[in-house]
């Protein structure tokens, strides 16, 4: 195995509120290799884009991050102040936001919100070749180089997201991170997207994790897949092996939850109540009150997130048969 | 189709782009034109397509949440069929009785100062259904039926106390409080997470079941509505391109557009490899659209016959499957 680009080591980060601390991470750990494309995958509230402002260090002010480490390239982002973390975001690592919409200025033509990121994060800048940059950016995402002087509101849904990709590449990052970039769009345009976003991570060799709640997209674009649940990283593995023989019955419960349009029309099954309240976290497994097999040890001790062989890794006091 | 319960005939509704107060609009969004298809008692209709499809349109003209531009919509009641399209302020009332629609989102379609009583008394009230004592065991009786149990914790709460699953619960009991015959359900699972979804989706069909409640249920997830519909109708630009049984639509899709949305939905299973089949472009405005076939300009297969004859018509290609192309 090729030495690791990104080293997420126990990861905790905590939410601060007027009702209490909320446990959005919790002992996250998982590594990147270069070129490499991570699908992290769960439901709302499981911690996954609180992983993802972590690793670009882009916190809200009542989050913070109570333990562990983010190794970028051997770097530990975690102690970093403000300005040391300029020199890694958007050079190293960036992000595609989820609403393309709201990533976008309304007021500025597309171009030159690209050219204002280039501006901010690298040292040796100027206009002329920013826009020769841009432009090649914008052929790289699909989009005519002369749409760049237009704004916003003049773009389609997939444009926009189009632009928010070439934004995110505009520094050349070794890692990409991308949150539901297509959420919002219809399925023949989020179909052509998820192609070319997965062939230029693979053009440009960057490590990539996607972030998802849909398993079918997750699939598609993913060598390896985390699976979240509550805060915590139960499972990791590559994709085929997670689709096929998953360990934590609670990535078994979403996959079978899942409805596909191919294949027999196998009877779904229901996963019983809802995700925990992170205020009050439940103690030992956090998905214990939900979990078919649960015994009295799933909740007095947290189980530890083992390697089961190949490199799949789960955390469950009962994983299931392989 | 022996027995119908929604009759729908040449249905249409366009909306004016507006050009100033005094001014006469000349320009019209087609937002769903000619449409025809029925659903039988019991039965549940999956209508799908993209944004901008016009699929909400037609839920809303439905429950006459809309008024349509043209066209008739037969609803039997009472062994007898009424035009909904013609229904008058007072008759709309006691139509309601029999058509409600639950909607997509439930964060935004619950009135967030009731409670789940009031929300689900509502329809009752309003239809003058009962005393203050009768209402409340039937809610009551309602909100077991949708699995908020028990009942008594869940009545005084409000919105904001419950989650996206439970609110979505809260409108499923609201629209059924009636016992309508038919039920418009505008993508209710589309807001939830996958482990919610499913027991959402079992529960309507179950109550369908139960309750002999017809669903004309409106979504863009193929996937979801394989397990929801019994026949699927797939609109393009405010028209039906292609209608059946759903899994004769997902196994054999006939119409070019049936075929690229199928092949473009992304499949869980990672040893699956799809077939792509890419269109062009993405979906337009349907503003004053010209006459010749909707899916003109991004068809693959199109020729010349396409361009210079009006829209095709939705024919039937054998076993119920109907299909609006020239070419299939």
């Amino acid at each position: 195995m090729t030495e690791p680009i990104l080293l997420v080591d126990d990861l905790t980060m905590h939410y601060t509120t007027r009702a209490g601390d909320v446990s959005a991470v919790d002992n996250v750990s998982f590594t990147l290799t270069k070129g490499e494309s991570l699908g992290l995958v769960g439901e709302s509230g499981c911690g996954k884009t609180s992983v993802a402002i972590c690793l670009l260090k882009l916190l809200p002010d009542n989050a913070h991050i109570k333990g562990g480490h983010i190794y970028l390239n051997g770097v530990d982002l975690v102690p970093l102040n403000e300005d040391e973390v300029r020199r890694y975001r958007w050079r190293r690592i960036s992000m595609i936001f989820q609403a393309a919409m709201n990533s976008l200025n309304p007021v500025y033509r597309v171009g030159d919100q690209i050219i204002e990121a280039m501006e901010t994060h690298l040292e040796n800048f100027s206009y002329a070749t920013a826009r020769e940059k841009v432009a090649e950016l914008f052929r790289l995402v699909g989009l005519d180089p002369a749409l760049m002087d237009q704004y916003p509101h003049e773009y389609s849904g997939g444009m926009r997201q189009r632009a928010v990709i070439a934004m995110a590449l505009a520094c050349d990052p070794d890692i990409i991170i991308a949150d539901e970039p297509t959420t919002a769009l219809d399925v023949i345009v989020q179909d052509r997207i998820l192609k070319e976003l997965r062939a230029i991570q693979q053009k440009l060799n960057m490590g990539m994790i996607y972030i998802s709640h849909d398993i079918a997209v997750i699939a598609e674009v993913s060598d390896c897949v985390g699976v979240m649940y509550a805060g915590r990283l139960v499972e990791k593995a590559c994709t085929e092996e997670i689709f096929h023989h998953p360990i934590h019955p609670y990535t078994a419960g979403l996959m079978s939850a899942f409805p596909s349009i191919v294949g027999p029309k196998r009877e779904l099954t229901m996963l019983p109540g809802e995700p925990p309240d992170l205020l009050n976290p439940p103690p030992g497994c956090r998905f214990h009150p939900r979990c078919p097999y649960a015994t009295s040890i799933c909740w007095e001790q947290v189980p530890e997130f083992k390697n089961y062989g190949n490199d799949h890794f789960a955390a469950c006091w009962h994983p299931l048969e392989g | 189709m022996s027995e119908v319960l929604v009759r729908v005939e040449g249905l249409s509704k366009f909306f004016p782009l507006t050009r100033g107060l005094f001014r006469e609009s000349r320009d019209f969004i087609h937002a769903v034109e000619d449409l025809n298809f029925m659903i039988a008692p019991g039965e549940s209709l999956g209508l799908v397509g993209e944004s901008g499809s016009g699929k909400t349109t037609t839920g809303k003209l439905l429950v006459r949440l809309l008024d349509p531009t043209a066209g008739h919509i037969y609803l039997r009641t009472d062994g007898r069929e009424v035009d909904i399209a013609t229904l008058r302020k007072k008759e709309l009332k006691a139509f309601r009785r029999q058509v409600q629609m639950i909607f997509q989102d439930p964060y935004e379609s619950l009135n967030p100062r009731l409670t789940v009583f009031d929300t689900v008394a509502e329809p009752l009230v309003v239809q003058g259904i009962g005393n203050v004592l009768d209402r409340e065991e039937r809610v009551a009786e309602m909100l077991a039926m949708v699995g908020l149990t028990p009942p008594s914790s869940f009545m005084f709460r409000f919105p904001h106390e419950l989650s996206g699953g439970q609110r979505q619960r809260v409108a499923i009991a609201r629209a059924l409080v009636i016992n309508p015959t038919f039920v418009v359900a505008d993508e209710p699972t589309s807001m939830l997470d996958v482990s919610i979804r499913t027991s959402i989706m079992y529960l309507m069909q179950e109550l369908a079941q139960r309750l002999g409640v017809t669903y004309l249920y409106i979504t863009h997830d193929l996937a979801v509505a394989r397990y929801m519909c019994q026949r699927v109708a797939v609109m393009y630009l405010g028209k039906i391109v292609e209608q059946a049984e759903t899994e004769e639509l997902l196994q054999h899709p006939l119409h070019p557009y049936t075929r690229a949305l199928i092949s473009a939905v992304p499949i869980p299973d990672p040893r699956i490899k799809r077939q792509p089949m890419e269109i062009k472009g993405s979906i337009p405005t349907p503003i004053n659209p010209p006459p010749r076939c909707r899916f003109y300009d991004r068809c693959p297969i199109a020729t010349g016959f396409c361009e210079e004859n009006p829209h095709p018509p939705l024919e039937d290609k054998g076993g119920g499957h109907y299909v609006a192309c020239y070419l299939v």
